[in-house]
């Protein structure tokens, strides 16, 4: 078994909000982060599969055509955006950073070769909060 | 006591969220100048500020400036105006300023440098992404 990991970027505005909650209680819960208008970050995004070496190529998997999975099925369609209003699957979510790494998650699983499996999602937020995420308990299972 | 001139920097960060256009232009116009940074949902990111002061060593303390009190004063008058805020919905400076790095730094700059005596010069690093980054006064 070996592990492969693919590092890409996005930047994106969010605000923390529950919608079952009043304008007070959302910004006692997540104070700053709830601002209406918005803030963003720039994430970074760590992509990590795992399985075994292709003895005819020596790869896990092209590293190249991982970028391109990671490019089409997720990085097209938080770039630049706005979590909350333009990403269909985030749709009814809290956009904290642990739903963003679930859904990744969900999102990218399905379109991996067989030949590997999707190990760990890393979401920077900032350069001192991250999230991983293994897989387990995906609440975005049913979206799939 | 050497009069040589040295510079002592403060690094701090903001996030925010902003979006680049012209609301006189129409909007084919702004994707064609700014791209996907035109998104009207608006986008964002993590800010990296370095605040460059340049001066003498004062010799009664050995400070050229506190960098406690340069902390401070980033503190109030940039960080607690723009960190976590939409840059042009939220920042008064921005109302009819596009807000691209250039224009941010700029706007840093004018704030500071009311703050910090005229006989030390000040220079402002703004990183919008650990690649892209922007420095006024130009060096």
């Amino acid at each position: 078994m070996v592990y492969l990991t693919r590092l890409e970027h996005f930047n994106a505005a969010h605000k923390l909000y529950n919608s079952q909650w009043s304008k007070e209680k959302n910004e006692e819960v997540f104070g700053e982060c709830a601002n209406e208008n918005w803030h963003g970050h720039n994430f970074d995004l760590y992509v990590t599969i795992k399985g075994e070496v292709d003895s005819d190529t020596g790869f896990l998997m092209d590293a190249k055509k991982l970028g391109l999975l990671i490019k089409d099925h997720v990085i097209k369609k938080l770039d630049h955006k706005n979590l909350n209003m333009d990403v269909d699957f985030l749709k009814g979510q809290i956009c904290s950073t642990e739903n963003l790494a679930m859904g990744i998650w969900s999102q990218l699983a399905p379109q991996l070769p067989s030949s590997v499996q999707l190990h760990c999602i890393k979401l920077y937020e900032t350069p001192r909060i991250y999230v991983e995420y293994f897989g387990e308990g995906n609440l975005f299972h049913d979206m799939i | 006591m050497s009069s040589e001139k040295i510079t002592v920097c403060r690094k701090e960060h903001f996030n925010a969220a902003h979006r680049l256009y012209r609301p006189e232009w129409s909007n084919a116009k702004n994707e064609e100048t700014f791209g996907k940074c035109n998104n009207p949902n608006f986008h964002g990111h993590n800010y990296d500020l370095v605040v460059s002061l340049t001066g003498e060593i004062n010799p009664v303390t050995g400070y050229l400036y506190d960098l406690k009190l340069l902390s401070d004063v980033i503190k109030e008058k940039i960080l607690d105006r723009f960190d976590h805020k939409n840059l042009n919905l939220d920042v008064p400076e921005f109302s009819s300023l596009n807000p691209t790095a250039e224009n941010i730094a700029v706007v840093i700059y004018d704030l500071l440098r009311k703050e910090i005596e005229p006989a030390i010069a000040l220079r402002i690093t703004l990183y919008e992404t650990e690649r892209n980054f922007v420095i006024y006064p130009s060096l």
